[in-house]
């Protein structure tokens, strides 16, 4: 109900672009998750649920967010047989291969961007938010940026 | 001059940030973000080669590998050929072309550059500390956050420091160059000889680079020798060396070479297997003197993993992106020069920072009325930072060198000056934060506004030194 609440007060979400969202409607405030450290160095970001987004989405779907995204640059990470094979491929090629094949971390960050644009589309935008790739903040922060809510009607 | 339209030409990019007014006043060429990159980095080819300010060492490095290997081929390569085997000369040349490859691949990439904190989040970090109540919640707005963090990484714990100068919570490994005003991930050390630090996304090409030298340094002193042995049977010594007068070069600078560039293929193989950075060796953090309990936290089970991990292991993306265009609504650091005219923020983001605001306004207000004169004119970087320009010029990418470069490059949590109150902050970023304020009164600040600034910070760090 909500939803089709939100979907009517913020038409211009569905048939606009996400860059037309970025610069028609105001920005109310901006929330940045932080990198989570306790693993080491690997690109992990902390679930912790910020105070600023609780009236716009539920926390769960949040955490959820965070976690794939997680596990997904972990995934890009991760030493196994195949980063060893292409590491052990591109020094025997003195490095020359990567003109013509991509590595697999850029694959995965691929990946990424296809998921935060999906995510966008299906859950933050009709919530008035704004995932922004941390590849664009150089993997310190998970930026949200939070529009301002313009419904009138009867209320979330 | 417009380095952003032709491909490839040398053009050394000033270190002052171009002003967003050109692209304002109707220019339509896009800038790409290594023109307006904060850095003391070089670019060269449109962005593609990045590399540290000073590089006469660099040329130097270049100038003996190919000298030398060039004499070996040219002068002793043929006899050997000949009287030993082809295959010699094939491995040499092997050898040297592995070894420029990855000298070029180490000094003309990215080692692993941080890019600064957006002026949002270095607003969110400093208000959202001081919400926690670590700062006492003061007049008018947030301050400074704390220098540390502390985080426990695999029971150990890691305290994580703030920089100043790109206003982020550096992460475990990663340190500050104060040589190339970045902070570096994994900063292993700044290699003059190299001309670029040596961090994260470089450190394989680096080691490979001086592992194969020292092969090649091995080889064209092993073969020099016999050359000269071998002749010296057939023709006498004396007549030997007159007929290749260049085996005598070779085989001097070889000898010398040798030496430092074996220990220091030691040395990195040492490190690459207990997985720890120069920097975090020198400072002994994960030594068992400092405590029972005390391990490394980075490290892998076993020292196979260690090196597979560091030499095989996947190549992090550049977080840069220094050829991308400069969209026009992209938060950029130390441009803006108000943060309330772009978002309307409830959050009391405004009147926090008026120091730096004050700071980047008057920066940007230098830049802006000095910007035809910095077209004109290339900003010479030979006035540079003495004290630190002398530390790595002519100082041996040694063991020896590494604590001077080191002193430059990071904080030393055992200096004198840590204990007194004024610094609970990184002393050389105190420097650069007590100084600032003054750039507004300082009328004579002209078109290298940015250069002095840096200058008298390094001045600024002279003087505690001192203290």
């Amino acid at each position: 109900m909500i939803h089709i609440l939100h979907r009517f007060f913020f038409p211009f979400l569905q048939t606009h672009s996400l860059q037309d969202l970025r610069q028609q409607a105001p920005v109310a405030a901006k929330v940045f998750v932080q990198r989570d450290y306790t693993s080491g160095t690997i690109c992990q970001f902390q679930t912790k649920f910020p105070a600023a987004l609780e009236t716009r989405i539920d926390k769960q779907q949040f955490e959820d967010t965070i976690r794939k995204l997680n596990s997904l640059y972990a995934e890009a990470e991760k030493l196994g047989g195949r980063s060893y094979l292409e590491g052990c491929l591109a020094c025997l090629t003195a490095y020359t291969i990567f003109l013509c094949m991509e590595t697999h971390y850029e694959k995965v960050l691929k990946k990424i961007a296809n998921y935060i644009q999906d995510q966008n589309d299906k859950i933050y935008a009709p919530r008035g938010l704004l995932l922004i790739d941390p590849i664009e903040r150089g993997l310190r922060v998970v930026e949200i940026t939070v529009f301002e809510d313009r419904s009138t009607g009867p209320g979330r | 001059m417009d380095p952003g339209m032709t491909e490839c030409q040398y053009s050394q990019i000033s270190t002052v940030a171009s002003s967003p007014m050109e692209s304002q006043l109707g220019k339509k060429i896009p800038k790409r973000k290594w023109q307006t990159f904060p850095g003391r980095n070089k670019f060269y080819c449109n962005g593609r080669i990045m590399m540290g300010r000073q590089t006469g060492v660099f040329y130097l490095t270049l100038v003996l590998i190919v000298v030398t290997s060039g004499l070996f081929f040219a002068f002793d390569c043929p006899f050997l050929a000949y009287s030993l085997s082809p295959a010699i000369p094939a491995i040499g040349a092997f050898l040297f072309l592995f070894v420029m490859g990855m000298l070029l691949r180490a000094s003309f990439s990215d080692p692993g550059v941080l890019p600064r904190a957006t002026p949002d989040e270095a607003a969110h970090l400093e208000c959202q500390i001081a919400d926690d109540g670590i700062n006492s919640p003061g007049s008018g707005g947030c301050r400074s956050p704390p220098r540390t963090q502390e985080v426990v990484i695999n029971g150990q714990t890691v305290k994580l420091k703030y920089c100043f100068t790109c206003k982020i919570f550096r992460p475990p490994r990663a340190s500050h160059c104060s040589l190339c005003d970045n902070c570096v991930e994994r900063f292993d050390h700044h290699c003059p000889w190299v001309g670029n630090c040596v961090g994260k996304r470089n450190y394989r090409y680096f080691y490979l680079f001086i592992l194969s030298l020292s092969f090649l340094t091995i080889f064209i002193f092993a073969f020099v020798i016999t050359h000269i042995v071998l002749r010296s049977n057939q023709t006498g010594f004396l007549s030997a060396l007159k007929d290749s007068p260049a085996s005598v070069l070779e085989v001097v600078v070889c000898f010398f070479s040798m030496w430092s560039i074996v220990g220091l293929s030691g040395f990195h193989t040492y490190l690459i297997g207990s997985n720890q950075t120069t920097n975090e060796d020198i400072k002994g953090l994960w030594s068992s003197k400092r405590g029972k309990g005390n391990y490394n936290p980075y490290s892998y089970s076993s020292v196979i993993t260690n090196c597979c991990a560091a030499l095989c292991g996947p190549l992090p993306p550049s977080l840069i992106d220094r050829r991308g265009f400069i969209q026009p609504d992209t938060p950029q650091t130390a441009i803006q020069s108000n943060g309330t005219t772009a978002y309307v923020a409830p959050q009391p983001q405004a009147p926090m920072c008026d120091q730096d605001q004050c700071i980047q306004g008057t920066k940007f207000v230098f830049q802006a009325a000095t910007t035809p004169l910095l077209h004109s004119d290339p900003i010479s970087l030979g006035s540079v930072p003495p004290l630190l320009g002398k530390i790595p010029l002519g100082v041996a990418c040694s063991t020896l060198s590494y604590p001077a470069q080191h002193a430059a490059a990071a904080s030393m949590p055992s200096r004198p000056w840590e204990g007194q109150a004024l610094a609970h902050r990184d002393p050389e970023h105190e420097a650069n934060r007590q100084l600032y304020p003054q750039a507004p009164g300082l009328g004579a600040y002209g078109p290298s506004s940015q250069d002095s600034l840096h200058q008298d910070s390094v001045r600024g760090l002279v003087k505690l030194s001192s203290v």
